[in-house]
């Protein structure tokens, strides 16, 4: 029983954390059809934030919280408005651009810091369910990850920011008609999907090692599961977050890592050869 | 000589008093002399990450063999040639570690190879080395049975650290074992060596798990761990992304429950990385340490902070990898050539070198050192050496690799249990 209770929370924490590792990039993939490969680079800049900030003797809290995302959409928006502002439309030029622009952000970090490891302690202690410990830190960001999933829904579908932007998502030129400034909705998209990669970043420093290259440790996942997701990115971030979090996490309980982590990949496989649009392209369609 | 005066150093000083005295003796002399002189610096070649996950261990490296380029120039050269560095960053990547070591052998014609950090790379350059006939030094700890008349390993081998590590650990803590690593051969076969030793002092593997380099989360194996039990954990975790593990252990509270004891803590900056409440206690085994308090040692370690302001933990690859320097150095001035075969003669000969490390001296048979061994327990952001084992014999690689026998064996041998 006891067993069972910390095993839910290790699929919880996975799920979490994959959550929290694509919403960003759905945000951005999903809603703006820009490929950002340098993804993984505004969260390694999120956690180089938090890591500075503390170090500066800034609250953790407020480090992870406020300011990983705030410098990392600010980073979002000077790179929109610098270069991806001129290449909407153009998927593969998007692409080599972010490419260049994630190698840029690898060596500027690299000449910063050093590619020595940081890192800052992590702030929660652990908790015991009967003869078995783990971690709050763990319970803390399966919550967050609720509250982002929340606090993205509200803002899309409540206020008025969320309605403009569904709406130029959906045809920037009927919108544009309406008296809305397409450019200026897409530059605030970037910035929101990158400053939640930000936070993603932040609060991933306390339990993962921080170096310049960190990012390539995260990409690959966070894209199979926004593709997989489909084109909500609500509904369908978090059913992909489900599935593949629990695949992987049980399969590396019951057999090893490796395994757990080919269980990942094999299962995206067939889900993209059987929904190719990706799980909300069939099951949640329209939706956010 | 006007010229000269401009370029001032100890070597064209030496040189110049040289030709002077020389002159006087013989007039042909000045003439030779003046040739070696003008001669081209011997090229040493280097082959190390300094970027990507294993990066932070390579650093140091090159640091130190900057160094030891330094004080031998500063002495007078080899040879009467002064050395000079050729250096590549392989940023991780085995493609680029052959791409280089094709360069480095055939365009740039190195004199010898210091390089390759993971096992992985190492065997993805040491048949390049051994096509093109370019002598190599492997300089960092690793699991031990390569045989090849080509290659020297200056690094220490299981027999040195592991067998020291696991009886300590066993007695201190308890018989029952868990074992974690990377999984590529480093890990792999380290792991086979710690369910050996493990054995073989009355202990008990309850399990091994593998975890590929980019693995971050290691939630369900903090699970699976609590819910083995064991005295104490094995782990040969290997850069950055593994660092992720005394973390997330630590976060759980673990930390004060189940003990540690690691063959590759440390060896990218975790010490200074983690939190002492994250690492305290955790107990490792190398041929180095950077707190030994040595008159070598601590001549070495000023050396490279005053030289590096900033220099990453300078670890037992760092101070390997200058006596592999230092070897090779004396080889080529015992053999009066950088041949390669008068070199590796030379080497074979029981070559040995006092360096921060204390002696090493060079094993005919294997072509791995003899050198101390250490246990140490980090406490506070550094590590207090315990236990330390003097002249540790490569005795792993001894039992299936004789190149005096087998002069042209050329394979790595793996434990099989």
């Amino acid at each position: 029983m006891d067993l069972a209770a910390v095993l839910t929370l290790d699929v919880l924490n996975g799920v979490a954390s994959l959550i929290l590792l694509c919403t960003g990039l759905a945000v951005i993939f999903g809603m703006m059809k820009i490929i950002n490969l340098a993804h993984g680079e505004f969260l390694m800049l999120g956690a180089y934030a938090t890591v500075v900030a503390v170090e500066a003797g800034i609250n953790i809290w407020i480090a992870m919280l406020v300011i990983s995302p705030v410098f990392v959409g600010l980073v979002g928006l000077v790179v929109e408005r610098t270069f991806i502002r001129l290449l909407y439309g153009r998927l593969v030029d998007s692409m080599l651009a972010t490419w260049g622009l994630s190698l840029f952000l690898v060596g500027l970090i690299t000449t910063i810091f050093g590619n020595t490891i940081k890192s800052v302690p992590s702030p929660l202690g652990g908790f015991t369910i009967g003869a078995y410990r783990s971690s709050l830190y763990t319970v803390f960001l399966v919550v967050v990850a609720i509250a982002l999933l929340g606090g993205l829904w509200v803002l899309m579908r409540r206020t008025r920011f969320g309605l403009i932007a569904r709406a130029t998502m959906q045809n920037p030129d009927m919108a544009a008609a309406m008296g809305v400034s397409p450019p200026r909705v897409y530059m605030a998209t970037f910035g929101l999907g990158a400053a939640i990669t930000g936070l993603a970043g932040g609060l991933l420093a306390p339990v993962a090692g921080v170096l310049p290259t960190m990012g390539a440790a995260y990409i690959a996942k966070a894209f199979i599961t926004v593709v997989a997701g489909g084109t909500s990115i609500i509904a369908g971030g978090a059913t992909a977050s489900g599935l593949f979090g629990f695949i992987n996490q049980t399969a590396s309980y019951l057999t090893t890592p490796v395994i757990g982590e080919v269980f990942l990949f094999v299962a995206a496989i067939i889900l993209i050869r059987l929904l190719p649009q990706g799980i909300s392209g069939r099951f949640f369609r329209g939706s956010l | 000589m006007s010229n000269d005066r401009t370029n001032f150093t100890r070597r064209s000083f030496l040189r110049s008093t040289a030709l002077a005295t020389g002159g006087l003796i013989a007039a042909p002399m000045i003439m030779r002399h003046a040739a070696l002189g003008s001669e081209d610096p011997i090229l040493i070649g280097s082959l190390h990450d300094q970027s990507g996950p294993v990066g932070t261990s390579g650093v140091p490296m090159v640091r130190a063999l900057e160094l030891g380029i330094e004080e031998v120039n500063a002495a007078g050269g080899v040879l009467g040639r002064p050395l000079k560095l050729v250096h590549y960053d392989t940023q991780s990547n085995i493609q680029l570690y052959t791409q280089y070591a094709q360069q480095i052998a055939l365009k740039d014609k190195v004199a010898v190879i210091h390089g390759g950090i993971t096992s992985a790379s190492r065997e993805a350059i040491r048949p390049i080395f051994d096509r093109y006939k370019t002598l190599y030094f492997y300089n960092t700890l690793y699991e031990g049975g390569v045989c090849d008349r080509n290659i020297f390993c200056t690094g220490t081998t299981p027999a040195q650290t592991v067998e020291k590590l696991v009886p300590y650990s066993l007695e201190r803590w308890g018989k029952k074992v868990y074992i974690i690593a990377a999984d590529y051969n480093y890990g792999q076969i380290t792991a086979k060596w710690m369910e050996k030793y493990t054995r073989d002092n009355g202990g008990e593997v309850l399990a091994i798990d593998f975890f590929p380099l980019d693995v971050t989360n290691f939630g369900s194996t903090i699970s699976k761990i609590q819910q083995a039990k064991p005295d104490v954990v094995f782990s040969a975790l290997v850069g950055g992304n593994h660092t992720a593990f005394y973390r997330q252990w630590a976060a759980a509270g673990l930390k004060g429950s189940i003990p540690i004891s690691s063959t590759t803590f440390g060896l990218v900056n975790e010490l200074a990385a983690l939190e002492p409440s994250e690492s305290n206690g955790i107990v490792s085994g190398y041929g180095y340490y950077e707190e030994l308090k040595t008159d070598a040692s601590v001549k070495f370690v000023s050396a490279l902070k005053e030289k590096f302001p900033g220099i990453p933990y300078i670890s037992e690859l760092a101070a390997g990898t200058y006596e592999g320097f230092h070897l090779w150095v004396k080889a080529a001035q015992q053999a009066k050539s950088i041949d390669r075969m008068k070199v590796i003669e030379a080497l074979e000969t029981g070559l040995s070198f006092d360096g921060p490390t204390g002696k090493v001296t060079l094993d005919k048979a294997t072509h791995h050192s003899v050198r101390n061994a250490f246990l140490a327990e980090a406490k506070d952001k550094l590590w207090d050496v315990v236990a330390s084992y003097p002249d540790q014999k490569p005795s792993d690689t001894a039992a299936v690799c004789d190149l005096v026998k087998n002069p042209n064996d050329n394979k790595q041998y793996v434990i099989s249990l």
